[in-house]
């Protein structure tokens, strides 16, 4: 969290919404541990990480959909052969827990 | 509200935890909470006012621990097995943010840059100390957290009780008028790492003064990381730091990695 609090104040002044998605939760092997955390603006801009780049193009497109169905946050599952939530997953084998939310608080 | 003042002590290098529940009831719902000396402050709400005392008394032994977790409880806060039956479960992310841990280095010479260089890289707060006004100042040293121009014994009497399994001190001065007294303050403290500069030769004559300042309990001497790093046959500064973080890693997590401290021979082959 404390590496993108300056992105993340950057766009409060400018009014932006922005959404946070941060790990929860590690199976197995996971480059991130829980706290790991990134961000991503209304506009598509982001900052941080939550793996080592495997699913973070993901979590956008989902940071972005739960801004606009005004959802207030939900859990997200991320796992090498995991065909229900996305075609994305850890090259190490692992599943990550993501909790994407809108901050709001 | 919770944001700013969350944001405003991870930058102040406050203590806090940030509880969200990530699922059931009130998904989304956010509770701060931050010990300070005196009174605990919280801030917000995860929908009940029990479940917030009994997460909030739970996230302070998190964060002592400097553990982060979820954590599940009944939407009034009941934990037993037998109260949970039957009842939505509320799942609690407890993020913990503890001060960033600390490195004190005693000796103002290159490696010195180097290494705090490194350590700031891995989020320590540094510390810079050596009783030399001309080498000890803040131009040297701008990555530094804290430039002392002092001895080690007082440095080590005021914050030696604040450090703890995290923490690191590193000894790179090389002169027995500074080593002996940082060495024995260091050995006071219960830091998780003591490493100390020097050839094998250099950390026998050590041994010997060491001794005639009365430190000769093989459980100290074992803590004494010398010569200091990892054999990763680094010559320059800069890989002499990595090759000590990386040895203040492996120590922390308990593996067994070649430390030059356990093998014999040349350092420089």
């Amino acid at each position: 969290m404390r590496e993108i609090l300056g992105d993340i104040d950057r766009w409060r002044t400018q009014n932006k919404r922005i959404a946070v998605a941060r790990v929860v939760d590690i199976e197995g092997s996971g480059p991130r541990d829980p706290g790991a955390a990134m961000a991503v603006s209304e506009d598509g801009e982001v900052c941080g990480s939550v793996s080592g780049g495997c699913v973070e193009g993901a979590v956008v497109a989902e940071a972005l959909e739960i801004l606009k169905s005004n959802s207030p946050g939900r859990l997200v599952k991320f796992g090498y052969s995991d065909d229900e939530a996305f075609a994305v997953g850890l090259t190490c084998g692992g599943t990550v827990h993501l909790f994407i939310q809108p901050l709001t608080w | 509200m919770i944001y700013s003042a969350l944001a405003d002590r991870i930058r102040n290098n406050k203590p806090v935890v940030l509880l969200t529940v990530i699922d059931g009831p009130n998904t989304g719902a956010t509770l701060l909470v931050a010990p300070d000396q005196e009174k605990i402050e919280t801030l917000g709400s995860l929908g009940d006012s029990e479940l917030d005392r009994v997460a909030s008394r739970d996230a302070l032994g998190e964060l002592e621990a400097g553990r982060t977790s979820v954590r599940n409880y009944g939407p009034s806060g009941q934990v037993t097995p037998e109260d949970l039956q039957d009842t939505p479960i509320v799942r609690v992310f407890v993020e913990s943010f503890s001060p960033p841990p600390q490195m004190i280095i005693f000796g103002a010479v290159d490696f010195t840059a180097a290494l705090a260089r490194v350590a700031k890289v891995l989020g320590y707060y540094v510390v810079v100390c050596d009783a030399r006004e001309v080498f000890a100042t803040k131009r040297r040293f701008p990555m530094a957290d804290e430039v002392l121009v002092t001895w080690p014994t007082p440095v080590l009497a005021e914050r030696g009780p604040n450090l703890g399994a995290r923490d690191a001190i590193c000894i790179l001065t090389h002169d027995p008028k500074f080593d002996v007294p940082a060495i024995q303050g260091a050995l006071a403290t219960s830091v998780g790492y003591i490493g100390v500069m020097g050839s094998r030769k250099t950390h026998a004559k050590r041994l010997e003064r060491l001794a005639e300042v009365g430190i000769t309990e093989p459980k100290d001497l074992a803590r004494l990381m010398s010569p200091i790093g990892l054999d990763i046959g680094s010559r320059t500064p800069e890989e002499t730091a990595i090759s000590i973080c990386a040895e203040i890693i492996g120590k922390r997590v308990g593996r067994t990695v070649p430390s030059l401290a356990n093998s014999e021979g040349p350092i420089h082959r």
